[in-house]
């Protein structure tokens, strides 16, 4: 009997270790995904509130209503994860082969962005584009730019917003992969009479891909999703989904639209990361995030 | 130094784009660092910028150290940043109790529901903010749940547990369990063992765990505008100010935030050095 209660006991371990964590992301994590179902099919106004009358037509006209920012969305996530990738790919591998004895110094002065608040991350980039401000203003004054040159409220203004902010988060997973790979591969690869080039490219640059996976991963979510580049580096022509979600739920409280878009929103992701998943393989992806 | 340490690297032919390696691509690395720091100096100047109207425009206007001799003088500003480090605070203490001992379940047990629970930790990390807030913000005003400090409070753990699992799990697995077994084997019982042989090996993952929950906590903005109500935390604040202008005193305590972070970074890979490699 006591042996037995012994082994339940050692059974009930983890479950009890896990329980309280556990219950916590599933009541405010889990369950609100599946209530925000049930508000999305909600009819009704702010002042005498919503009920629940299954309105599925909610779904296409909301996606016929903002297809445009959808859109817009996918275009500048993709677009500053592209250039992300294309700009820190280089830095993470100049670190990972030749940082030496500065490797942890260097990686720490790429991290050093994220010890700045986040707002005032993108805040500083208003400073830094606005029309008079110190780069713009200078250039104007000499000549170098039309007086009436802008870059703020424009899509680059917001492409660069959302791209600075990914640098780092970019870099980080691309290193450690770089970082990992057998130096002895390479050497077996120059050994066997491959060209420098040969070397990167059929040594070096597929080893590297699971970082390369996860950082595209890791950056793309979150610049879709994203709407402080869009607010405030942006004008009413470079609105973004995100935008549309916090003004419709927070400032307009129309409850139902907004948590229909941001059940499509999680949909279109997961399924653009099933595809992603499946075109490039997963296996590694779950090791970097 | 780097130059000579990387014709070994890429195995001995002398012969290739030499110049890339030595001159163009050094270049290129600190060019591109140069780039992300611009916003931290653009930061810094900006809190000795003069304001004449106490708040500040984009030009240049002389340089004051007014700000810094009065960095709490806006009241609202003030204890917005005392609501980010309260929340702050307790989130991480409530986040480290709960994935604490969600990490050890994880990585220590094989059970039903493990393979579940990694699945769903790892979409509470991937999830976008933006549906990750507006679902808390639904379920909230569902339930009529008023949103406040509390609110704010229960999102940032709900984020915080599942980078605190992650970051504490990672350091439980490279943990070797015979150390746990000697600890049995000589008379502790399982909690002696844990807190004179495992706590102590997995300090330093708790201590990274929790920095990690800090800073995110500290940090968030897209989350925390769904669930915030009237209250207003220091990046809440900052946003709202965006319109209106910014007073100077947000770029001074940004500027100490960053000193901050920085001072208790540089600490811990100081701290990780002299303990060895095995807690790096």
């Amino acid at each position: 009997m006591t042996a037995r209660v012994a082994q339940l006991r050692r059974t009930a371990v983890p479950y009890v270790l896990e329980l309280p964590g556990g219950l916590w992301v599933v009541v405010f994590f889990v369950v609100p995904l599946a209530a925000i179902l049930s508000v999305s099919l909600m009819t009704g106004n702010s002042i005498d509130g919503y009920s629940l009358t299954w309105n599925f037509h909610i779904y296409p006209e909301v996606i016929d209503q903002y297809s445009t920012q959808f859109l817009r969305s996918f275009y500048y996530g993709l677009a500053s994860t592209a250039i992300a990738l294309v700009v820190m790919y280089p830095v993470a591998y100049w670190i990972a082969f030749h940082g030496g004895r500065h490797k942890s110094t260097m990686l720490l002065v790429i991290l050093l962005p994220f010890f700045v608040s986040f707002v005032i991350r993108i805040l500083t980039w208003q400073f830094i584009l606005a029309d008079q401000g110190i780069v713009l203003g200078t250039l104007k004054d000499i000549g170098l730019l039309p007086s009436d040159f802008h870059v703020l409220s424009t899509p680059a203004a917001v492409i660069a917003g959302l791209t600075y902010d990914s640098l780092p988060f970019m870099a980080l997973p691309i290193y450690v992969a770089l970082d990992n790979i057998d130096r002895t591969h390479i050497e077996a690869a120059a050994d066997l009479g491959a060209s420098r080039l040969q070397q990167f490219l059929r040594v070096v640059l597929p080893l590297s891909a699971p970082g390369v996976y996860a950082g595209i991963l890791l950056v793309a979510i979150t610049n879709i999703g994203d709407y402080v580049s869009a607010a405030i580096l942006g004008g009413p022509s470079t609105t973004m989904i995100g935008n549309i979600i916090q003004t419709q739920y927070v400032e307009n409280a129309n409850y139902p639209t907004a948590s229909a878009l941001a059940l499509i929103l999680m949909a279109a992701l997961l399924l653009g990361m099933y595809v992603y998943a499946r075109a490039f393989g997963t296996r590694t992806i779950q090791e970097y995030v | 130094m780097s130059a000579a340490a990387g014709t070994g690297v890429l195995g001995a032919r002398p012969s290739g784009p030499r110049r890339l390696r030595r001159f163009i691509l050094p270049g290129y690395v600190v060019a591109v660092i140069a780039y992300t720091l611009v916003p931290i100096a653009v930061m810094i100047l900006y809190s000795f910028n003069k304001a004449p109207s106490g708040r500040l425009t984009f030009a240049w206007k002389g340089f004051t150290l007014d700000w810094y001799k009065h960095p709490f003088d806006i009241p609202d500003l003030t204890s917005a940043l005392v609501h980010s480090l309260e929340i702050a605070s307790l989130s991480t203490l409530i986040a480290t109790a709960l994935g604490v001992p969600a990490a050890l379940a994880l990585a220590r047990y094989r059970f039903r529901g493990r393979a579940l629970s990694d699945v769903v930790i790892l979409a509470d990390i991937a999830a976008p903010s933006v549906v990750v807030g507006a679902s808390l913000l639904g379920f909230f005003i569902y339930l009529g749940v008023p949103r406040g400090f509390t609110t704010i409070l229960i999102a940032h753990v709900a984020f915080n547990v599942a980078f605190v699992v992650v970051v504490v799990q990672a350091r439980v697995r490279d943990l070797d369990e015979s150390l746990v077994e000697a600890a049995k084997d000589l008379g502790a019982n399982p909690f002696v063992a844990f807190w004179k042989v495992t706590f102590p090996l997995i300090f330093p993952g708790i201590l990274a765990g929790a920095l990690l929950a800090f800073a995110l906590s500290i940090d968030d903005f897209i989350i925390t505008s769904f669930v915030a109500g009237q209250t207003l935390t220091f990046p809440l604040w900052v946003y709202g100010a965006v319109k209106v202008g910014i007073p100077p005193q947000v770029f001074v305590m940004g500027t100490l935030i960053f000193l901050a972070g920085v001072a208790i970074a540089i600490a811990n890979v100081v701290a990780q050095r002299r303990r060895g490699p095995a807690t790096a």
